[in-house]
């Protein structure tokens, strides 16, 4: 069946000054179906859910999860950063039917 | 006063149709049957303590961990079982020598006990993660944080969920 691994928005600040700890905040469309679902007419719905996202600040990375079932419909996280240095950070979504989906936002540090 | 006893015959009548009388037989009968359909749409999935303690021994070993550091920030009463923000923060400085390394999020009533996990490290600043999650009902929520150090610390909270969800 063809993953439904949706579009990537980002919220992460262009400029910050070198230290600053800046948050990071990303969201997907997913429809996270848990496979413990009925539909309509009481049959089961297959289980669909995203299963692991990183990101990546200049090659390292700063941030990984490993989603379960219990995570909600469009997956959505907060996390904090230390801007070091400008470059580019790289986010990335996988799921358990191999779609992946991977944005990037460029972060300029002074 | 005719009129009045046959109006009166006429109401008990058309009390008689609309509700039969109800023994308490039928009301113990009808009780006993809406549990079970309560029992039959919700128990067989759910997790059980046994099945959250398995998930934590299967991350965590036979690790000790104690109750600080970490707070668990949900919401007393969720609307819907199925977005219910959560915050966790960890007391930590998230230096090269003592930082946060990953945090796990656990719920016993649902479907699956294991929620979420994520890693860190000191490039994150500070150890502050917030998601969405699901809970099937009400239940207390399970966050554990794991230290560079191997030290176990975490945090509970009581979550009253009114719709529930199917995590």
């Amino acid at each position: 069946m063809k993953s439904r691994l949706g579009k990537a928005r980002l919220r992460v600040p262009k400029k910050a000054r070198r230290g600053d700890v800046i948050e990071i905040r990303v969201m997907v469309e997913h429809p996270m179906e848990s496979g413990f679902r009925h539909d309509n007419v009481g049959k089961l719905v297959p289980r669909h859910i995203a299963t692991d996202f990183y990101c990546r600040y200049n090659g390292r990375e700063v941030f990984r999860a490993i989603l379960h079932p219990a995570v909600s419909t469009n997956p959505y996280f907060s996390f904090y950063l230390v801007a070091q240095e400008t470059g580019e950070l790289v986010f990335s979504w996988a799921d358990d039917r191999g779609g992946t989906v991977t944005e990037t936002a460029q972060l300029t540090v002074s | 006063m005719r009129d009045y006893e046959g109006m009166s015959r006429k109401v008990n009548a058309l009390a008689r149709v609309g509700h039969p009388p109800k023994s308490p037989n039928r009301r113990r009968a009808l009780q006993a049957l809406a549990a079970g359909a309560c029992l039959l749409l919700v128990r067989p999935a759910a997790a059980t303590r046994e099945q959250l303690d398995a998930a934590l021994r299967e991350t965590f070993g036979t690790r000790l961990m104690s109750r600080e550091r970490v707070k668990l920030k949900l919401p007393l009463l969720a609307e819907s079982g199925n977005v219910v923000p959560v915050t966790v923060s960890v007391d930590s400085p998230m230096t090269e020598v003592d930082h946060v390394t990953e945090i796990h999020l656990f719920a016993e009533k649902n479907n699956l006990p294991r929620v979420l996990s994520v890693q860190l490290g000191p490039w994150n600043g500070k150890a502050v993660v917030k998601s969405r999650i699901r809970l099937a009902e009400s239940q207390q929520v399970l966050a554990v944080a794991v230290m560079n150090d191997g030290s176990l610390y975490s945090a509970v909270a009581d979550v009253e969920v009114t719709t529930s969800s199917c995590g």
